[in-house]
């Protein structure tokens, strides 16, 4: 048994994987959100027909297999597979970044705020109620007029400018809970400086709830980006997002609901893989769970 | 003897902020630790056995201050800035904590967790480090050693972790060692070992040993001096032998007449 325990005892990463691996759903998952990023990101390449390409003879066609367009037309004649695939890549590519700024900002300030205590925790956690209590959306709507509507790095600044705020006091209510403990004490205690003390001991203990967060933050953040685009302040027309597609597809829903069920059901099915992957991760890099 | 002392505290006090008041911990702790020797300090819980050595590592929490004075090997310790005690902590002073089952950080293998404090301290390269750290994981007795410093605190039981903190405590080599209830945690077999271990360590490398503990037991078996404290006051200090048969302040007669053995058997 102690021989079998020792086998157990790879890598961290290795120990990871053998307990993801047993987690069939996510596996599941995740080869769906990695076939869908290829999907978005080769497809548009692959198809003859370009997202803006209009098709006079099939306006607001529905999908019929083996024609033309497989998923149908919206009421311009454009092809709503390939509009939806690179609906798909521009709401993935502004999911990620978004969420890894918002992470990065995050994470750096909750700690540091935790971790420091004091008046500089209350400076920094203030200036976090400050930015919560401006309401968002008119933010980004003075930032969109202020800049170019519609133009990408500003929609993303936005949101990433916007998102870091809950992950910064989520890592910092984590952080003082980590202080307190008695392996920081310990590490005080041989001479860790606090730079290395939050780099080393602090940041991977982490990990789990960053993780766990990064992916509820990327379909929240896709999320957010559709809305905005639903409200015409995201990306714009001719570029296609799952946003602005849903939009469309909602003005059309009474006669032609494929216009508004390819592109919805297409973000419905990312965000539940996403956030059961999301769940996987987290129990598999918990490093108190035990091989079991 | 405070010619070559390796710590001289004098007149320490502890007070710390609770609700607008100040409660005191420790007041007027004076002590001189000679290089080599084992002091042993004993008293029950909440006497500020253990608060003394925090504040004298700088260690307090937050809302804990400390005044008075701790020198060791001419710096004084008391309110030195930060950095200037993380040299100090770790390469000149180790430090054992009671609990070895969370004094471990979870994710950082126990071999790295050895070699860190050499990268740190020492100047060595991570490799060498992690060589170093195997040397001192052999030397606390941690069996297979090579295969359990790839392995998390998780992997190993109470006497494995806390043979581990003793390999952190003593892997540079420092003068002096504080050893806040070393053994409190462990069950009685593992007690006796992991003491066994230090008083072989001590010996080898003549290092000075601070020994916090209120088990007399553990006291009669490695200190040569004693210091008793009770309500944040030390009210008795002589040599092992004098505290054990012939106290004089009636706090050590009581607390060796609820020792659970007769400690005079223990000697």
């Amino acid at each position: 048994m102690l021989e079998e325990h020792g086998r157990a005892a790879g890598g961290f990463w290795r120990q990871a994987w053998q307990r993801l691996r047993r987690n069939r759903l996510a596996l599941f998952a995740g080869g769906l959100i990695v076939v869908v990023i290829l999907a978005a990101l080769m497809g548009p390449h692959l198809s003859a027909v370009r997202y803006d390409s209009l098709d006079w003879e099939a306006i607001a066609a529905p999908p019929k297999l083996g024609g033309a367009h497989w998923l149908g037309t919206d009421r311009l004649g454009r092809d709503l597979f390939v509009r939806t695939l690179y609906g798909l890549r521009i709401s993935l590519v502004i999911g990620l970044l978004a969420s890894a700024v918002s992470l990065i900002i995050g994470v750096l300030w909750g700690t540091i705020a935790g971790y420091s205590g004091g008046r500089t925790d209350e400076l920094m956690m203030r200036a976090v109620d400050v930015l919560y209590s401006l309401p968002y959306l008119f933010i980004v709507i003075i930032l969109m007029t202020l800049f170019a509507r519609g133009s990408l790095i500003v929609l993303f600044v936005a949101i990433g400018a916007v998102g870091w705020l809950t992950i910064a006091r989520i890592v910092r209510g984590q952080t003082l809970a980590l202080k307190r403990t008695e392996f920081v004490d310990a590490a005080r205690a041989i001479g860790v400086g606090p730079g290395a003390m939050l780099w080393r001991h602090i940041v991977p203990n982490l990990a789990g709830t960053i993780i766990a967060y990064a992916t509820l933050a990327i379909p929240q953040m896709i999320l957010f980006e559709s809305f905005l685009s639903f409200l015409g302040l995201g990306v714009q027309e001719p570029l296609p997002s799952l946003g602005n597609l849903i939009n469309d597809g909602a003005r059309e829903m009474q006669s032609a609901a494929w216009m508004l069920l390819v592109p919805a059901g297409s973000l419905v099915l990312l965000l539940v893989c996403f956030s059961i992957v999301g769940d996987a991760l987290r129990d598999a890099l918990d490093p108190r769970e035990r091989p079991s | 003897m405070s010619e070559n002392a390796v710590l001289e505290v004098e007149n320490l006090s502890v007070r710390f902020a609770v609700a607008g008041q100040q409660i005191t911990s420790v007041s007027d702790f004076s002590l001189s630790i000679a290089p080599g020797e084992c002091v042993g300090i004993v008293g029950e819980s909440g006497a500020g056995k253990s608060q003394a050595f925090l504040a004298v590592m700088g260690l307090l929490a937050a809302n804990g201050r400390a005044h008075g004075s701790a020198r060791f090997e001419a710096a004084e310790l008391i309110d030195a800035p930060g950095a200037a005690l993380d040299r100090i902590r770790g390469a000149r002073i180790g430090m054992i904590f009671q609990n070895p089952m969370t004094s471990l950080t979870p994710h950082l293998k126990v071999g790295d967790q050895v070699a860190e404090l050499l990268v740190r301290h020492a100047g060595l390269s991570l490799r060498a480090a992690r060589r170093r750290a195997l040397e001192m994981l052999t030397k606390v007795q941690l069996p297979d050693a090579e295969r359990r410093a790839r392995q998390y605190p998780h992997e190993l039981s109470g006497g494995m972790r806390q043979r581990v903190m003793i390999a952190i405590a003593l892997a540079c080599d420092p003068p002096l060692v504080i050893a806040d209830e070393p053994t409190t945690a462990l069950d009685v077999t593992i007690q006796a070992q992991i003491l066994a271990l230090l008083a072989e360590l001590k010996r080898e490398r003549r290092m000075s040993l601070v020994l916090i503990t209120h088990d007399l037991g553990v006291v009669a078996g490695l200190a040569e001096r004693v210091a008793v404290m009770c309500a944040g006051r030390i009210v008795e200090c002589a040599d092992v032998t004098t505290i054990l048969r012939a106290p004089t302040h009636p706090y050590t007669q009581s607390l060796l007449r609820v020792a659970p053995h007769s400690a005079g058997t223990d000697i």
